[in-house]
């Protein structure tokens, strides 16, 4: 059963019914799913979402399907790990790290939002889906649409990373790339969905879309025990995630599920290659200038982002604020995860891990805050960022190995 | 010579279902006050009342965002493509 009432502006408060829809047709402003709080709230406990299976869909009165999932059974239920090894080297004593880069099926936590479009696809009858995607979308879309049995129609940059092309196309996928940045796809992307009745899960399905994002703040207050971290460092590109996050531990309170009431310092990331939301956050606004992405971080290249506006307004209010980072911070913030706590994250994760650095260096974020890194995706898909050097080749001598290893030759 | 507007979904109750619309226009502001005399009540839709484009209503002059350029006072070439997009979409 659905606890969905339909869709509402976020600007204007004007209520649509439940359907495929762009945005608000009076303002244009993007339209969020509302729910009866008061029905949920009667019947979910802390002991029902413990009890149940560990995937996204054990918040399932949160989520906005009317009928049981038929994809997405293995989306979600992430680990958030204690990070002590990072946390020393950072001067963060209650230092957490929630690792979307092992998130199923493609590695990151877009696949908690491509969950709930495509299963939505499938309650509307749409007959295709697709998206425009800097890359984790795209994998994480094809590779749903594949198991929906669903064709996908999929747009991303021209100068996407190989593994994310790959990790596309092999799911069978009709994959476009276009000559421009995201922004030039995501405009080309708004004009299809005008065109054909697919269901483009960032476009026409995005109300709903957006609402698998929450799932990240229920499990991380979940797993702190029913609270909400003193502080969460969240990378951005349209800006969705981190509102949402910040959305599910307010409906946490709400509905009564957590200890105490959410005083999260609500913190963004981006590359200063393309940092229009952290520049507002910066001065004081929620306008949002466009810019031209020029990083390495390219699943967080959108210059236009779609949720700025939103992002900028709650970090402010929480007493948050945001960074950014060069790409060589970047680089050296995928190094520094990996070897302190054995994670592998792609150019996003970097860019969360160096502006962290930079908080506690501002001292935004003090030493015992509970502090949560949301890593949302996976090294193996940035590899061509990485110069590591290469392997010492030996032959399969134990003397070559002991000289390769330790620079001189085995004593007798 | 005429500029060519594609009007998005959201916005074709006004122009009688019409997907674009042809007109004549020495800046994106002329565009806006062209189409609100075409098709009264335009204008309102698209801009805040004090006549700024709304947040999410955007303007791409041959595919580039005019906030880029100079906004309304942005300056047309010749048979322009003129396409307005809602910011609604992506990420």
């Amino acid at each position: 059963m659905s606890f969905v009432t339909g869709l509402k502006c976020r600007e204007c408060g004007r209520k649509y019914p439940k359907e495929p829809t762009a945005g608000c047709s009076e303002c244009f402003a993007p339209l969020e799913v509302d729910y009866d709080y008061d029905a949920i709230a009667q019947t979910l406990t802390r002991e029902k979402i413990t009890r149940r299976e560990p995937n996204i869909w054990k918040y399932r009165e949160l989520l906005p399907l009317d009928g049981t999932p038929v994809v997405g059974p293995g989306t979600g239920c992430t680990p958030l790990l204690r990070a002590k090894n990072l946390g020393k080297r950072l001067g963060l004593t209650n230092l957490y790290i929630k690792n979307d880069s092992v998130n199923a099926p493609t590695l990151s936590f877009k696949d908690r939002v491509t969950a709930v479009a495509v299963n939505k696809a499938l309650e509307f009858g749409l007959t295709a889906v697709g998206c425009a995607s800097t890359g984790n979308l795209a994998n994480s879309v094809a590779a749903t649409a594949a198991a929906a049995g669903l064709p996908a129609f999929i747009l991303i940059p021209e100068n996407l990373e190989k593994s994310k092309v790959v990790g596309t196309t092999i799911y069978g996928a009709t994959v476009v790339a276009v000559r421009g940045n995201y922004d030039d796809v995501n405009r080309l992307c708004t004009q299809i969905a005008d065109r054909y009745a697919w269901g483009l899960v960032n476009v026409n399905l995005r109300p709903f879309y957006g609402e698998g994002s929450k799932t990240v703040g229920y499990e991380i207050a979940e797993a702190l025990g029913w609270r909400a971290p003193d502080a969460i460092v969240v990378p951005m590109a349209g800006g969705s995630l981190i509102t949402k996050i910040h959305k599910g531990f307010k409906e946490f309170e709400k509905l009564g599920l957590l200890d105490a009431p959410v005083a999260t310092r609500i913190f963004g990331a981006q590359a200063t290659g393309c940092n229009p939301i952290a520049t507002a956050v910066k001065r004081s606004t929620c306008t949002i200038r466009p810019v031209k992405p020029d990083t390495i971080a390219k699943s967080l290249a959108i210059g236009n982002p779609a949720d700025g506006y939103f992002a900028a307004g709650v970090i402010a209010r929480s007493g948050g604020w945001a960074e950014d980072v060069s790409d060589p911070e970047i680089l050296e913030g995928i190094k520094l995860l990996a070897e302190t706590e054995g994670i592998f994250t792609e150019t996003a994760g970097g860019v969360t891990v160096a502006v962290t650095q930079k908080l506690v260096a501002e001292k935004r974020i003090k030493p015992d805050d509970v502090t949560v890194l949301t890593i949302t995706g996976n090294g193996l898909k940035t590899q061509e960022v990485l110069h590591t050097a290469p392997p010492v080749v030996i032959d399969p001598r134990l003397a070559d190995f002991h000289s390769a290893v330790f620079g001189k030759a085995a004593s007798a | 010579m005429a500029h060519t507007i594609t009007i998005p979904t959201l916005l074709r109750s006004l122009t009688g279902g019409l997907e674009t619309v042809e007109l004549e226009a020495a800046t994106v502001l002329e565009v806006v006050e062209n189409l609100d005399a075409q098709y009264p009540g335009f204008r309102a839709r698209i801009c805040e009342t004090n006549g700024e484009l709304r947040r999410f209503i955007n303007f791409y002059l041959n595919g580039e965002d005019v906030r880029f350029l100079d906004n309304l006072a942005t300056r047309l070439p010749e048979q322009a493509e003129i396409a307005i997009i809602p910011a609604i979409a992506g990420g």
